[in-house]
């Protein structure tokens, strides 16, 4: 359920880490949790950020919530097939509802593994 | 029922049951001086009394003036049904109802209300309608604001001076750097809003017919705007919009307007009505309510309020505004009104108020001393320079139950003489005639 080659933030975003990019998404449980998607907001290439700032947001038809940078780092790539397509998010979090590619800057701090971000959506969930 | 918020046994029983004796000692915290000496309010009065009081206090108002004001605010014809349908008891509640299963009728008229001012002004979104028209640009600058993420606002002299005030003092504390590009004898200076622009500038406010009754077509700018993404905002006198190029035509993200002239009364300034619209890219920075239509799960016609993610009551402390309440009752007027006249009724009214405006300039131009200030194309308002302070010739004419205008210098530096003139589809040719022989006969 949760892949075990991703490391995850306690905010419910996934990361991908290859070389010096980071590939950033949300999890099954978030999506899960925040129902059909209606819109996503995410930030210009260009933009940086501090691992734990907040990026942008998603909406779906019952709530809205914030997405957090889950490392340090320049935005280099956005999916902007979302803003036509938020649905895919839902479909695939972890495929084709990526969000964005961060050129990383300084050594990821606080993300969990697969087993620790179990315990949080264990936790949450109850 | 009695008309009392408390019985004395009641104020007893509430004092008891917090265990002090007296509301005095309820307030014992706060040191005797620190506490009003007296709230200086009279005595009752009767049902009566208090009606021949407030009748006295109305007769001192001037109610049969006939008025050449306007500045943004406009005396039209409004028709019988307007007041006929919109005082009806299931419009006339204190609150706005918004749950779809018990409410549709009333969403179905801010549904409709958002469609004609859509229309109107050739835009694609509208919310519910905010306070005003100067809460209305206020509300658009934000929403630039948010959507650049820059804080550089460029603001032409040419928009309602009642609104740059507003905007500044909403602006007062927020991280928002308004620059203001000075008019040119009255008209928008089109070259300097365009110099003004650059990439860190957030939004162009721009105002048609500008303050001085000026027509512009602002399509360049608004396309030197998006050229560094910059957001244009525009503020339009809704009437005036069945005849003029629209902004939506013109390339406006953003258009608002002061909706008073659509059925609202003149009554000592509100309530009035806040058109915000906006093109569907910049819909979700749009506050307030908006209402869409959908369909059940049986296929059949529904209203729901839209977008509710960015509202108040679901991410608070994310909402995109917090003094946006609509203003549902003036919105439905405005709905009955733009319904009552139609598209050609509105045509007429706006034709009918220019034809007029245009005549009262020819006659007012024709008194020696008496200049046009308003260059080239305006609708149904105009500036002119009097040979006199203009304070000074409102005084005269007002004595005698004419008010010629509004003073340009209670705003505008340099501008004593200024006085703007409106006419409506109301004001009369022989009222035309007779204002213009008072003001020579004032200027003598």
């Amino acid at each position: 359920m949760i892949p075990e080659d991703l490391l995850y933030a306690k905010t419910h975003e996934w990361v991908m880490i290859e070389d010096d990019v980071a590939t950033v998404g949300i999890t099954q449980f978030a999506q899960e949790q925040l129902g059909d998607l209606t819109f996503v907001e995410l930030p210009e290439v260009g933009d940086t950020f501090e691992a734990g700032a907040e990026m942008g947001s998603v909406e779906s038809v019952k709530a809205a919530s914030e997405i957090y940078a889950p490392v340090s780092g320049e935005v280099i790539e956005v999916n902007t097939e979302l803003e036509d397509a938020p649905e895919k998010v839902n479909e695939e979090p972890y495929g084709a509802g990526w969000m964005l590619k961060f050129r990383i800057k300084g050594a990821p701090e606080g993300l969990l593994n697969a087993e620790g971000y179990a315990a949080v959506v264990e936790s949450e969930a109850h | 029922m009695p008309f009392v918020p408390h019985t004395e046994d009641e104020v007893r029983e509430m004092l008891a049951t917090i265990g002090v004796n007296s509301v005095d000692d309820l307030f014992a915290e706060i040191s005797a001086d620190m506490r009003p000496k007296s709230f200086d309010i009279p005595e009752g009065l009767s049902e009566m009394e208090v009606l021949s009081k407030l009748e006295a206090l109305a007769a001192k108002n001037a109610t049969d003036s006939v008025s050449f004001l306007g500045a943004g605010f406009y005396d039209h014809y409004i028709p019988a049904a307007v007041d006929a349908l919109t005082m009806r008891g299931e419009f006339y509640t204190a609150y706005t109802p918004y749950q779809p299963e018990a409410s549709q009728g009333t969403l179905q008229a801010i549904f409709e209300y958002q469609t004609a001012v859509t229309r109107l002004l050739g835009m694609e979104c509208a919310n519910a309608s905010v306070y005003d028209g100067g809460t209305a640009l206020y509300e658009a600058t934000m929403m630039a604001v948010r959507k650049t993420r820059r804080r550089k606002i460029v603001v032409s002299e040419g928009l309602n001076p009642i609104y740059r005030v507003m905007l500044g003092s909403y602006t007062t504390n927020l991280d928002v750097d308004l620059v203001t590009v000075p008019h040119k004898d009255g008209q928008t200076d089109l070259a300097g809003l365009k110099n003004a622009l650059d990439d860190s500038t957030a939004a162009v406010l721009v105002q048609n017919p500008n303050f001085f009754g000026s027509i512009n077509d602002l399509t360049e700018l608004f396309a030197a705007a998006k050229a560094v993404k910059a957001v244009s905002i525009m503020s339009v006198y809704p009437v005036l919009q069945t005849l003029l190029k629209t902004p939506g035509e013109m390339g406006a993200d953003i258009a608002v307007a002061e909706g008073q002239s659509l059925g609202m009364p003149l009554s000592f300034g509100g309530p009035y009505l806040g058109i915000m619209t906006c093109t569907k890219e910049m819909v979700r920075q749009l506050p307030g309510r908006i209402v869409g239509r959908t369909t059940d799960t049986e296929g059949r016609t529904g209203y729901v309020l839209t977008l509710q993610a960015r509202e108040q009551h679901i991410r608070r402390q994310r909402a995109t505004s917090n003094i946006c309440s609509n203003q549902s009752l003036c919105a439905l007027r405005a709905l009955v009104h733009m319904c009552a006249l139609g598209e050609m009724g509105l045509k007429r009214a706006a034709r009918v108020s220019m034809e007029r405006a245009h005549i009262c300039a020819e006659r007012l131009t024709a008194i020696p001393g008496v200049e046009m200030l308003t260059k080239g194309t305006f609708g149904n308002e105009f500036a002119v320079t009097l040979p006199v302070n203009a304070f000074e010739a409102i005084d005269k004419l007002a004595e005698r139950g004419y008010i010629p205008g509004f003073p340009l210098g209670r705003y505008f530096e340099g501008l004593e003489n200024g006085l703007l003139v409106a006419c409506t589809e109301k004001t009369s040719e022989e009222q035309i005639g007779i204002f213009a022989e008072m003001l020579r006969g004032a200027l003598k």
